[in-house]
């Protein structure tokens, strides 16, 4: 069964065909989202169309499914009404499928889920990302303000420390928005004296 | 009253407007109900949402409402439009090689002398093996069907003539200028980027082709009508004072702060303020066109639906999918179309309420008192471009006279 997969993301599709080819699906192929898409799904003739919900590209490919002249003409992965619970699982997690008219749904569903599964995968990785990346960005903000206490009010590392936990609580406030607040009133007013 | 709240599905297009206003100016909790805003960048993905239950109503391309619900390229879901959203408002744009080569002049001209020299280049370029090619927004959209219809009625027999492909209205300016297409036919304000970037110039408003066309309307699951059915008709009154106080002199500017933020249109201010004012420019650097009837979101009953205008769209439909006429599927197209929903949301308000459900379209020369059963309501002219008139009873026979 060949499989193309089509994602504005790289890494995902990367992390997509992984998960198939680990499940024994290895006929894939990669669409390139900067190039001609009819052209290269034409030439890849594939069963299954993978292609992440939010991608730009999604009208041009029905159109294109619709104009096909071609016996195996995929259409909407909604083939089955009755099985609702897995398409909005599909949705939630930003996967659209298009498969060929008469494949059986035993062989489609493994690919869904397992699509699915990989989608949500990534979102957490993403998410992991975003977090650790906001984590740093927050501790080099506190360091700033720290090193603004320290010069200013010549006090040591634990001091200044101290001061912008206790100004956090009694605000009810983070530390580092504290820190902002600190490194951007220093950044406006620093130099007076 | 508790707040009803309906997750409402668009894309970044200027007539998106009144559920972006009827949330953000209040109108939406006057009436009790709290609207959420989903972003989209294809109507398939707003159509999914739509149909699984990420959201409850959409902004969506009147003619892919009625395909869903016909069933065609997948299951057959019953569809419900209440409320029609706006009235033409897209534009054609051609390349600037091939205004050059047609000769465009600096006002909105004639559609019939325009096709006619437009005909001419597109029978020379079929000979050198090069056949033009015109992007639309979507398989079933209007825009599709108002280019269509316009190149038929001027001689350039669309997929035979010239080539009519699919382009995202965003990447329409891109693809103007990379030479994929040679005209676009897109809704604001992608006509206007296109002319200030510099790869375009207007060639004419879909509202010369036919003067009152259906744009946008709110599309709903037939299904989510009938379980909320009041909370429905709460949103319909917000739109349709949205609505009013869009078009009232002196709310353009508001207007068009609002729609072009990054979380709505996230696009030029003075384009959403142009096309939102019926101010159009047509070519780089030239100066804006007043064209009044441009974009018509509330006088003359605009955002009823009309089932006419419904069983119009049906009708192109066949004309371009070369599929035949079929009784049932005629009475389900405009049956989409709930002037009922629209009646029951409005009795008792200020609102003009046509008596009829459906009408002779394009047969208003000079404006036309119509009957209403509340309120008073004046049409104004309706006319196609090739001066005929679409009767809604009789399909079969407007299309075996269409060329």
């Amino acid at each position: 069964m060949r499989i193309a997969i089509i994602d504005t993301s790289t890494t995902r599709a990367a992390i997509i065909s992984d998960g198939l080819r680990e499940a024994g699906l290895d006929d894939l192929v990669l669409i390139d989202t900067a190039g001609p898409l009819a052209a290269q799904i034409e030439a890849a003739q594939p069963e299954v169309v993978l292609i992440n919900l939010e991608n730009p590209s999604r009208d041009l490919l029905e159109d294109f499914f619709a104009m096909s002249r071609a016996l195996a003409r995929p259409i909407a992965m909604f083939v089955d009404q009755s099985d609702t619970e897995a398409t909005g699982a599909a949705i939630d997690a930003g996967v659209s499928a298009y498969v060929v008219d008469g494949l059986s749904k035993q062989r489609i569903k493994p690919v869904i889920d397992l699509a699915v599964r990989r989608f949500q995968a990534f979102s957490r990785l993403q998410r992991e990302l975003d977090e650790a990346k906001n984590a740093l960005a927050e501790r080099a903000i506190v360091d700033r303000a720290k090193a603004i206490l320290m010069k200013r009010r010549a006090i040591d590392e634990p001091a200044a420390y101290a001061l912008l936990r206790g100004q956090a609580m009694r605000t009810n406030r983070r530390i580092s928005e504290i820190a902002e607040a600190i490194v951007t009133s220093d950044a406006l007013l620093g130099d007076m004296e | 009253m508790s707040a009803e709240t309906f997750r409402i599905g668009f894309l970044p297009l200027v007539d998106a407007a009144l559920p972006i206003l009827a949330h953000e100016l209040g109108f939406a909790a006057r009436e009790g109900v709290q609207i959420e805003l989903v972003r989209d960048m294809t109507w398939a993905t707003v159509r999914d949402r739509l149909l699984y239950g990420h959201t409850d109503a959409a902004h969506m391309i009147a003619p892919l409402a009625i395909a869903t619900a016909l069933g065609r390229d997948r299951p057959a879901v019953a569809m419900a439009v209440p409320f029609v959203l706006g009235l033409n408002g897209n534009a054609v744009t051609f390349s600037t090689q091939l205004a050059k080569d047609v000769g465009l002049g600096d006002t909105l001209g004639d559609p019939a002398a325009i096709g006619a020299a437009l005909q001419r280049v597109a029978a020379a370029r079929k000979i050198a093996g090069k056949p033009l090619r015109f992007g639309v927004v979507h398989r079933y959209s209007s825009h599709n069907y108002m280019l269509r219809y316009w190149l038929a009625g001027v001689g350039i027999r669309p997929d035979l003539h010239i080539d009519i492909v699919v382009t995202s209205p965003p990447f329409a300016a891109d693809a103007l200028a990379a030479g994929e297409v040679d005209g676009i036919c897109v809704g604001e304000p992608w006509n206007s980027i296109a002319v200030e970037r510099g790869v375009g110039h207007i060639a004419l408003a879909t509202a010369q082709i036919w003067r009152r066309g259906v744009e946008k309307v709110l599309a709903l699951r037939e299904a989510v009508v009938d379980e909320r059915r009041d909370a429905v008709e709460a949103l319909l009154r917000a739109l349709h004072a949205a609505a009013a106080h869009f078009v009232e002199p002196g709310t353009a500017d508001d207007s068009a702060d609002i729609l072009a933020r990054p979380e709505y249109l996230d696009a030029s201010r003075d384009a959403v303020l142009r096309a939102i004012t019926d101010r159009i420019r047509l070519t780089p650097g030239g100066e804006p066109i007043h064209y009044p009837d441009f974009m018509f979101q509330h006088r003359e009953a605009a955002n009823f639906p009309w089932r006419s205008q419904a069983a119009w769209l049906y009708s192109q439909m066949l004309r371009w999918d070369a599929a035949s006429y079929a009784a049932a599927d005629a009475a389900t197209a405009t049956a989409v179309f709930r002037p009922d929903i629209y009646r029951a949301a409005l009795a008792g308000s200020g609102a003009p309420l046509p008596g009829a459900s459906s009408k002779l379209e394009g047969g208003i020369d000079t404006p036309l008192g119509a009957g209403s059963v509340q309120g008073r309501l004046l049409l104004g002219s309706d006319r196609f471009f090739d001066g005929r008139a679409f009767d809604p009873d009789d399909i079969q026979g407007y299309l075996a006279d269409l060329p």
